[in-house]
């Protein structure tokens, strides 16, 4: 087997025609990981770009609904963009240039990625497109806009379910065609090594901070890190930092969708692994081992399968899964709004979900950290429309619907 | 016709005969399963000497836009991966050996020692495995020295002399040379990347390499099989059989197609 596993999960599943351009990714990347002076010029970005470090913010109003626990938010959503995207995105683009590539591609579920990659792209004057579901990006617009805005071309996939595991199937399409000049930005931790690993590493910021952060607030390590996984990227950029510590529940929180007997994305509730992508990793497929369509209210979190490290982590127990519905998701987002004024991603809603859970099981002793990965304004649609706050008049908010027969998912939010 | 129908022994016979072997690809269950299969004999019977089996995959991440079309009608027609066993047994009933050409999660999923024997009980010849390279198949090389089968890995121009040597130490059967980079789908030149990527496969294996991706027509067949040993179409095939109108009027256009590319590869004689 390749190097790149997590035990048994990760590997290279890929066309043989990828894997030079694998190998020297490889090589970049890790050349660049022991360069001060590629360290330096991505930490002067997250300095006067990106905004980092992003702050801490203990939410008591929030916690007296979670037993009285103290919750602490990682705020990732202040970051440009809007979520913790750009962390990796900024980097990848530093190492596109570093290659001598000259054009970037990357798959978006509904947005937030692929907003991301078109500022970087902006940012550094690399040619970009984005793939993306023909159903999100009908829903989406104002997305395709943003994107289209910075200078990005957007293509809209028509085949299969038509989207975010279509959009990757035509980045990865494209990058075999255009390999030479291209470089393939992947936004989460899962594809073919070195990606989850990759990834990881430029997400790992967000655990060294928030550690230290933690410390310096309440003089201890925090009882749990929770975090919503989608692939996985937020969750593994906070867990990394907290591996060697001990004493530190991992929490990574899935989206159950309607629940575990209707539609969902609880891959790890369910699913046995697969290959999806590149990497052997918990894989929704049915007998044959064609791969299941995942439904999330949040986009973010829709797709079949998941990072192989978070594979690896759960095998071993030093992660835990567990998942919230849907409507556990909306109530959690309702209530930090309510409480605290800060409008969540409807993705890190579900990792608040879950902290509300797990608060009343570590009662007022406990501390929680929860990394809020992203802001929703871009959910208003979705919130609007779940909540009903646009009165009777049902027309005011679209249903989301799409006229395309072979349109099938829920494209309402954005990944 | 030889009774003895391996893939190793097919190439050499065309080799004899001073010309490449036509490898001729059909997806199982498109337009549905029983017209798959017709399509395959009638392959045969015309003059491909190796079908390549494809199984539909949801997310067939190498294929262009007419072959992911045609599995996507196999899969919605019901279309499963024990179908692959009825075309590989018809197949060989019909005088051709039978490679299954599939994305590595279907072996996956069914279990790789228990689909090998499976293959193997089906009279199929061996895996062709697009998404699956040397490094990641220690199981399937055994189970593939078990059963006896071909196991058939791509090389592509990107390939460097490491990757030729990793990959044609790994074959039986034949060396899958991809003419160009990018995915399946007909091209109006195959280009020269084909024959220097060829020829570096060949200094290093005594293998025969056959090259797919992109031929469409006759006269494209007999400019590979100059210097190729099998010259493999997949999309031209896929394409013919989806023409409008009834079955029958579509094979017949799968059989003048297949003539067609028969005489080219004859054409092309070294």
């Amino acid at each position: 087997m390749t190097s790149g596993r997590f035990g048994e999960f990760g590997g290279r599943y890929v066309p043989e025609a990828l894997i030079p351009a694998l190998e020297q990714l490889d090589e970049a990347r890790l050349s660049a990981m022991e360069d001060p002076t590629f360290q330096a010029e991505l930490a002067e970005l997250h300095r006067t770009y990106t905004g980092r470090p992003s702050i801490i913010t203990e939410v008591p109003r929030f916690a007296a609904h979670a037993g009285g626990a103290r919750i602490i938010l990682k705020r990732e959503d202040l970051n440009h963009t809007g979520s913790h995207k750009i962390n990796n995105v900024i980097a990848q683009a530093l190492l596109t240039k570093r290659m001598g590539k000259t054009r970037v591609i990357a798959e978006t579920g509904a947005g937030q990625h692929g907003v991301a990659t078109a500022t970087a792209a902006a940012l550094m004057g690399l040619e970009c497109r984005v793939y993306m579901g023909k159903v999100d990006t009908e829903r989406q617009a104002l997305n395709v806009a943003r994107m289209r805005m910075l200078g990005a071309e957007v293509v809209a996939v028509e085949h299969g379910s038509a989207t975010l595991k279509d959009a990757i199937n035509e980045a990865l399409r494209d990058w075999v065609a255009n390999v030479e000049q291209t470089h393939y930005l992947i936004g989460t931790v899962t594809g073919p090594h070195p990606f989850p690993e990759m990834v990881r590493d430029f997400h790992r910021i967000i655990g060294v901070e928030a550690r230290e952060q933690v410390l310096g607030l309440t003089g201890r390590l925090p009882d749990a890190v929770v975090a919503c996984v989608g692939g996985g990227s937020n969750a593994m950029g906070i867990f990394h930092r907290f591996l060697e510590d001990e004493g530190v529940r991992l929490i990574g929180v899935e989206a159950g969708g309607e629940g575990l007997d209707g539609r969902h994305a609880a891959r790890f509730a369910t699913a046995v692994p697969g290959v999806l992508h590149g990497a052997m990793s918990y894989l929704m497929q049915d007998e044959d081992g064609q791969t299941v369509d995942s439904h999330s209210v949040s986009a973010g979190l829709d797709y079949p399968s998941v990072g192989p490290e978070h594979a690896h982590l759960r095998d071993t127990g030093r992660a835990e899964y567990v998942h919230a519905t849907d409507e556990q998701a909306m109530e959690a987002f309702a209530l930090l709004c309510r409480t605290e004024g800060i409008i969540p991603a409807i993705e890190s809603a579900h990792a608040l979900a879950g902290a509300l859970v797990l608060g009343r099981e570590l009662g007022p002793d406990g501390t929680i950290l929860v990394n809020l990965s992203g802001r929703g304004d871009k959910d208003m649609h979705t919130a609007a429309e779940w909540f009903n706050l646009v009165g009777d008049d049902a027309g005011t908010v679209p249903s989301g619907e799409s006229d395309d027969p072979g349109a099938t998912g829920d494209g309402r939010t954005q990944l | 016709m030889s009774t003895d129908l391996g893939v190793a022994d097919v190439l050499a016979r065309c080799g004899a005969e001073g010309r490449a072997a036509l490898i001729g690809y059909l997806p199982v269950g498109f337009p549905d399963v029983e017209g798959s299969i017709r399509a395959m004999v009638a392959m045969v019977e015309c003059g491909v000497d190796i079908v390549e089996v494809g199984l539909p995959y949801s997310d067939p991440l190498m294929d262009g836009p007419v072959i992911q079309n045609a599995v996507e009608v196999a899969l919605q027609g019901g279309a499963h991966v024990v179908d692959g066993f009825r075309a590989t047994r018809a197949v060989r009933d019909a005088g051709a050996p039978a490679l299954v050409m599939s994305y590595w999660n279907l072996i996956l999923r069914r279990g790789v020692d228990r689909y090998a024997a499976e293959l193997a009980a089906a009279g199929g010849a061996g895996l062709i495995t697009p998404d699956l390279i040397p490094d990641e198949a220690d199981e399937w090389i055994a189970a593939s020295e078990r059963e006896g089968l071909d196991r058939v890995f791509l090389v592509a121009p990107s390939s460097t002399p490491e990757r030729l040597s990793r990959v044609t130490d790994s074959c039986r059967g034949f060396v899958y040379a991809a003419s160009t980079m990018g995915v399946t789908g007909e091209r109006t030149s195959v280009g020269s990347a084909a024959r220097d990527l060829v020829d570096r496969t060949k200094a290093l294996t005594d293998l025969p390499v056959c090259v797919g991706l992109g031929v469409s027509n006759g006269d494209q067949a007999a400019e590979l099989a100059q210097y190729a040993d099998g010259v493999i179409v997949g999309t031209a095939f896929v394409r013919t059989l989806s023409g409008e109108g009834e079955l029958g009027a579509r094979l017949d256009a799968l059989r003048e197609l297949t003539t067609e590319l028969a005489r080219g590869v004859r054409e092309g004689a070294r």
